[in-house]
C-alpha cells in the first residue's frame, strides 16, 4: 500500500469537531442536521462512541448507515423502526442528542429557525420552530452553522425556537443541556454564566476575522486551535463522503 | 359490506367554509393532494388548516383559503421552504397562525383523538411558542413541582388523508416506511375522507402485505376515494416517489406572479383528470430534453 499524504480541509476539521461533540453521548439516538454533522456522527460511531444509534433521516435506526444523504431504501442495515411518530417519544425520553442548524443564535444560545422580524407578519418566513423547543428542554443539543456571519450570531433572536441558557429556568431547565456550537470558523462552548465563549478557533482563521463575523463581542485572543483529524479519521471521513459533499457545505 | 366509496368530484360536498380541516402526511410526503386540488376548485374558504405542512398548505395559502393555520412547519423536504407559504406569511395573507413545536402538535392531535381538552408536554417551555400563542396555558402537576405546557386538544371537523390501499368499507393500508400521523388525524376528526391509490377487496389487503400495514380502521373513516396519483407531486412509497422535477417547477413558478398564473392555468384550471394529463405531458417533455 502506498502512503497517501492527506491534509485536512476546513470541512474535515469541522467534521472532527462534530465527532468530538458526541464523545460522551452514550447509547442515544444521534440527530444530525446538515452534511458535516451527518458525517461527524458517523465518525463518532466509527471511533470513540460505537454505541451511538444512527438514523437514516426517515423511519429507521441504522446499525450500518446508508450512503450519505440517502435513506435505508438506498442501503445500510436497519436495526429499529423509528417513524416520525416515535421520534417525539424518544425526544421526551431524553435518549437523543441533536445537532441542529440555526438561522439566528444569541450569546445565551437562544436559537431561531422560525422567522425573521415580527412573527405576525415576518420579514422572512422560515421553516417554523420544528422540534427545537422540545429538543432543547429534553436532551443535549448542539448547533451547526456552516456560514458563520454577524447575521446569524446576533444580539437577540427574533423567535426563540431553541431555548437558551437564560430561558432554561424552572421546569424548562431540568433536562436543558446546550453543548457546543460548531461553525466553519470556530467551536464555541458556554461559560459558567451560560454565555457563549470561544473554545477553539479553526486553523487559518484569525481572531479578528472571527470577531468580524460575530454580531456580539467575543474573546478569541487566547483560543487554542481546533484539532485536525488524524489520518485514520480522514480515511473514515473520505469513505463516508467519497463525493466530497462536505467541501460544498464548507468551502476552503 | 358497507360501501363508503365516493367519487372525487363529490368530496367538496362534505366540506363547508369555516371548517377546521386536518391534512395528513408530512412535509412533501403522502399528502392527499387530489383532495386538496378539489378544495382549490371549490368556493370553500375561511378554513382552519391543521397540518405538518407541505405543498397542501402552500397551495391553499396561495389560493387565500386559509383563515387560520395550525402547524409545526411547512416544508417541501428536498426544497426546504414552500415559496407559496412564505409569500403568504410575509404578505400577511394568513390572518391567524398557531405555530407549534412538532411534539406539541402531535400532543394536540392525541388529545383531540382522545377527546381530551389538553395533553401536557414539556416542549414549548422557555421558548417563544408561548409568545406566539398567547392563549396557551401551562399546567401544574398534581403530583410534584413540575409544570407543563397544556396543548389544547385539536378536534377536527374533517380530516383528509391519502394511503396506498383501502377496501370499500374504509379500512386503510399504508405500504411505505412511515405511517406519519394519518390514523391520529382520522381519530381526531368528526368526518374522515381517505383517498387511496387503489380500492381492493378486504382479503386482497393482506394477500401480499402483513396485517400490521392496516393503519386506519374503518370505524374512523367515512368516505373512500379512489384516486391513482392522488398524492402527486408528493411521495407515496412504494407506489411512487416524489416528482422532484414537478416540485421544482412548482416552487419556481411560485416565486413570480406571471409564472404562477401560467402554472395555474396549465395544471390547476381543469379537473383531476386534466391535472394528471398535464403532468404526463410535463414529464414527457422532460424526457425529450
Amino acid at each position: 500500500m502506498t502512503a497517501v499524504t492527506t491534509t485536512a480541509t476546513r470541512a474535515d476539521v469541522c467534521v472532527a469537531a462534530v465527532s468530538d461533540a458526541f464523545k460522551d453521548s452514550g447509547e442515544v439516538l444521534a440527530h444530525a442536521v446538515g452534511i458535516v454533522p451527518a458525517i461527524g456522527v458517523r465518525l463518532a460511531k466509527a471511533t470513540h462512541t460505537p454505541e451511538l444509534a444512527l438514523s437514516d433521516g426517515e423511519a429507521f435506526m441504522m446499525s450500518e448507515a446508508p450512503p450519505l444523504l440517502k435513506t435505508a431504501a438506498a442501503g445500510g442495515t436497519p436495526e429499529a423502526w423509528v417513524p416520525f411518530r416515535s421520534i417525539f417519544d424518544i425526544v421526551a425520553s431524553g435518549r437523543r442528542h441533536s445537532m441542529m442548524g440555526a438561522s439566528q443564535i444569541d450569546r445565551h444560545g437562544n436559537q431561531n429557525i422560525s422567522s425573521i422580524g415580527d412573527w405576525r407578519q415576518p420579514k422572512r418566513q422560515l421553516i417554523g420552530v420544528r422540534g427545537a423547543p422540545g429538543n432543547t428542554v429534553n436532551h443535549r443539543v448542539d448547533y451547526w452553522v456552516a456560514k458563520h456571519s454577524a447575521r446569524i450570531f446576533v444580539d437577540s433572536v427574533d423567535v426563540i425556537s431553541g431555548v437558551g441558557n437564560d430561558r432554561a429556568t424552572g421546569t424548562a431547565g431540568r433536562f436543558h443541556d446546550l453543548g457546543v456550537v460548531v461553525t466553519n470558523l470556530a467551536v464555541f462552548g458556554y461559560d459558567e454564566s451560560g454565555l457563549i465563549k470561544v473554545s477553539s478557533i479553526h486553523p487559518g482563521v484569525t481572531p479578528e476575522e472571527l470577531q468580524e463575523a460575530t454580531g456580539f463581542e467575543i474573546d478569541a485572543s487566547d483560543a487554542p486551535l481546533t484539532r485536525e483529524p488524524t489520518p485514520e479519521e480522514l480515511a473514515i471521513i473520505e469513505a463516508e463522503d467519497p463525493k466530497g459533499l462536505r467541501h460544498k457545505e464548507v468551502p476552503e | 359490506m358497507i360501501d363508503k366509496t365516493l367519487p372525487l368530484s363529490e368530496v367538496t360536498s362534505k366540506i363547508e367554509s369555516g371548517m377546521t380541516v386536518g391534512i395528513g402526511g408530512w412535509g412533501s410526503r403522502r399528502k392527499p393532494m387530489a383532495l386538496v386540488r378539489e378544495l382549490l376548485r371549490s368556493d370553500i374558504t375561511d378554513l382552519t388548516v391543521v397540518a405538518f405542512g407541505g405543498p397542501d398548505v402552500g397551495l391553499l395559502a396561495r389560493a387565500g383559503k386559509i383563515r387560520k393555520l395550525v402547524y409545526g412547519f411547512v416544508s417541501l423536504d428536498s426544497i426546504p421552504l414552500d415559496p407559496n407559504f412564505t409569500r403568504a406569511r410575509e404578505r400577511g395573507e394568513i390572518p391567524e397562525t398557531s405555530e407549534y413545536d412538532e411534539g406539541m402538535f402531535v400532543a394536540g392531535l392525541k388529545a383531540g383523538a382522545n377527546r381530551l381538552s389538553f395533553q401536557p408536554i414539556r416542549a414549548g417551555l422557555g421558548s417563544d411558542v408561548l409568545m406566539m400563542n398567547p392563549d396557551l396555558k401551562t399546567v401544574k402537576s398534581p403530583y410534584d413541582d413540575e409544570e407543563y405546557v397544556a396543548v389544547p386538544g385539536l378536534r377536527l371537523d374533517v380530516s383528509l388523508i391519502h394511503l396506498n390501499r383501502a377496501d370499500a368499507a374504509g379500512n386503510g393500508q399504508y405500504l411505505g416506511p412511515d405511517p406519519y400521523f394519518d390514523d391520529l388525524f382520522a381519530m381526531a376528526a368528526d368526518t374522515t375522507i381517505m383517498s387511496v391509490e387503489q380500492v381492493v377487496s378486504t382479503a386482497d389487503l393482506t394477500a401480499k402485505a402483513p396485517p400490521q400495514t392496516l393503519l386506519v380502521p374503518r370505524i374512523f373513516v367515512n368516505h373512500v376515494v379512489e384516486t391513482p396519483g392522488g398524492a402527486h407531486f408528493t411521495l407515496c412509497e412504494p407506489d411512487y416517489g416524489r416528482d422532484e422535477a414537478f416540485q421544482k417547477a412548482y416552487a419556481a413558478a411560485a416565486r413570480s406572479e406571471d409564472d404562477w398564473t401560467a402554472f395555474e392555468s396549465r395544471f390547476l384550471s381543469g379537473d383531476e383528470a386534466a391535472y394528471q394529463a398535464a403532468v404526463e405531458t410535463f414529464t414527457n417533455e422532460g424526457d425529450t430534453k
